[in-house]
């Protein structure tokens, strides 16, 4: 870890004032990923700013019936929050498919949001990375690709995003309140992160002077009929291979509206509109699923070690409407896949 | 590393050396003050500066749960967080669960159901375990395994822990160590 100085922000402003003035410092909440960086010299900050102790750590109803999520509600506290245990479900399940116990106790709402890729070359600066380095190459592309992306991909990366939370959060149609020096602003979840495109180095649409102070759900949880199956190596504390997000509402047998996000498998947390719009009117059957699934999947291309991935998220697809179709959404702890 | 990361060569980066920061925690009910660098984690305070060496460096990159101790009673990684962000927190650390040379009672449970080989783990393992317990939110052997698994054993004793826990759940724990006098 470089040395760095450290500063606690008084206040959201004096937050933005403090990250515009200087654009090589970082903001530290959570730290469970940016700590990690720091000590593989991928991330070398001249200065932290300390943001934990901003008022931003409260879970609010909204005016249209929604809920507000500060961006320091830790994600242990929001999975098992009465309002999203209740009403998004869906949420709490991602949230608790990932990481440990620990990690998720420090790891902040917002934070969860910046985490960056856990592609290995990324970490390893003896070896040439575009989001790392730009301009020096991809070492994923004909090196180890096992975890690596299937949609969305450029000749500059393939990397996957790692988060399950903000999978729901996009079958959610979240959306991400940022302050900056001109204002706050409300950014659709679907615009938040982004492809990797010949910049892989950024990872969202955020400014460089903003910082996250809330995430915001509208009032529509598909609560009753929704389920996030995650596919990893392991069946604990292991990043998604790929995993699903599926919110439907469903009435006699037909699906009256659907939500669908993949995880694992882009660079962004994956929603394909047109596998939803087939999708919404359909008879709630295995044909119906297939179909979405081969949608979504139409443009997939594997690298190698990650071919596999292209059959494994047609499945998982299927696997999770039907889950949710049936309302018996994927358990986080029993770990049978039914 | 055979040789430098391209970065360095290409642009040598120059880094601040900021003075020393003083920070109060409250370490096993007991307040310390400490000055450290900035980047000193929380692990490396309480190994490096208290001597509290139960705590321990296991990856030191939040995968394996060595280091787990208990911050303002919620059990958190204290290799991925700094010392500096934690002031004026209560710490709780393996040291600090026996109370008046009684052990803890998970601490007499691990003990009495063998649950563990090498005992690197231990620390970590019962801090989790301790934290798993106030959370309320494991009620079968599927979910203590599943809230547990930020805490990796290579020795393998996961079924021992397990069976130490559902003990310590259960009530039986404390009111063997009670009978004991222990």
């Amino acid at each position: 870890m470089n040395n760095f100085e450290y500063a606690r922000a008084s206040d959201v402003a004096d937050a933005v004032r403090r990250i515009a003035a200087d654009p090589a410092a970082k903001f530290i909440a959570g730290g469970t990923n940016l700590i990690d960086l720091m000590k593989e010299n991928v991330a070398r900050p001249s200065r932290l700013i300390d943001i934990t102790r901003l008022p931003l750590d409260k879970v609010e109803e909204t005016r249209d019936g929604g809920l507000r999520i500060g961006a320091l509600v830790p994600n242990s506290d929001l999975a098992y929050h009465p309002r999203i245990e209740a009403r998004y479900p869906l949420l709490g399940s991602a949230i608790l498919a990932g990481a440990s116990q620990q990690l998720r106790n420090m790891a902040s709402t917002g934070g969860n949001l910046l985490q960056r890729t856990r592609c290995m070359y990324f970490y390893d600066t003896t070896t040439p990375c575009n989001k790392r380095e730009p301009g020096s190459g991809c070492s994923a592309i004909g090196g180890i690709n096992r975890n690596h992306a299937i949609l969305g991909t450029s000749e500059h990366c393939i990397a996957t995003h790692p988060s399950d939370m903000c999978v729901a959060l996009a079958a959610l149609d979240a959306r991400v309140l940022a302050t900056g020096r001109s204002g706050e602003r409300s950014i659709a979840f679907a615009d938040f992160h982004r492809l990797p495109g010949d910049t892989p180095q950024i990872d969202s649409n955020l400014r460089a002077d903003e910082i996250i102070t809330a995430i915001e759900l509208p009032p529509q949880g598909f609560a009753k009929n929704y389920s996030y199956l995650k596919i990893r190596d392991r069946l604990s504390y292991a990043f998604a291979l790929v995993s699903i997000a599926v919110g439907l509402e469903v009435e006699g047998g037909t699906i009256k509206a659907a939500r669908l996000a993949l995880g694992g498998v882009a660079h962004k947390p994956w929603r394909d509109r047109e596998a939803e719009a087939q999708l919404d009117g359909a008879p709630a059957t295995a044909e119906s699923f297939q179909r979405a699934a081969a949608t979504v999947l139409r443009d997939a291309r594997g690298f190698g070690h990650n071919d596999f991935k292209i059959e494994l998220a047609r499945r998982g697809i299927v696997r999770a409407l039907a889950q949710a179709a049936r309302g018996t959404p994927q358990s986080q702890a029993d770990k049978r896949i039914r | 590393m055979a040789e430098q990361p391209s970065t360095a060569r290409k642009r040598p980066e120059k880094f601040p050396t900021p003075a020393k920061m003083t920070v109060t925690l409250q370490v096993n009910g007991v307040e310390r003050k400490l000055t450290v660098a900035p980047w000193t984690t929380l692990l490396d305070a309480l190994r490096l500066h208290l001597d509290l060496t139960g705590t321990k460096k296991g990856c030191d990159h939040g995968q394996c749960g060595a280091c787990t101790v208990l911050v303002d009673g919620r059990r958190i990684n204290a290799c991925l967080t700094l010392a500096v962000m934690k002031e004026g927190a209560q710490v709780t650390t393996i040291e600090g669960l026996a109370q008046a040379g009684k052990l803890h009672p998970l601490q007499q449970a691990f003990i009495d159901h063998d649950a563990f080989q090498c005992g690197y783990c231990t620390p970590g393992q019962i801090c989790s375990a301790v934290g798993l317990i106030a959370e309320g939110r494991a009620r079968t052997a599927d979910e203590i395994r599943e809230l547990m698994s930020g805490n990796i054993c290579r020795c393998g004793a996961y079924p021992n822990i397990v069976a130490a826990i559902e003990e310590m759940m259960s009530g039986k724990a404390a009111a063997k160590t009670r009978e004991a006098g222990r």
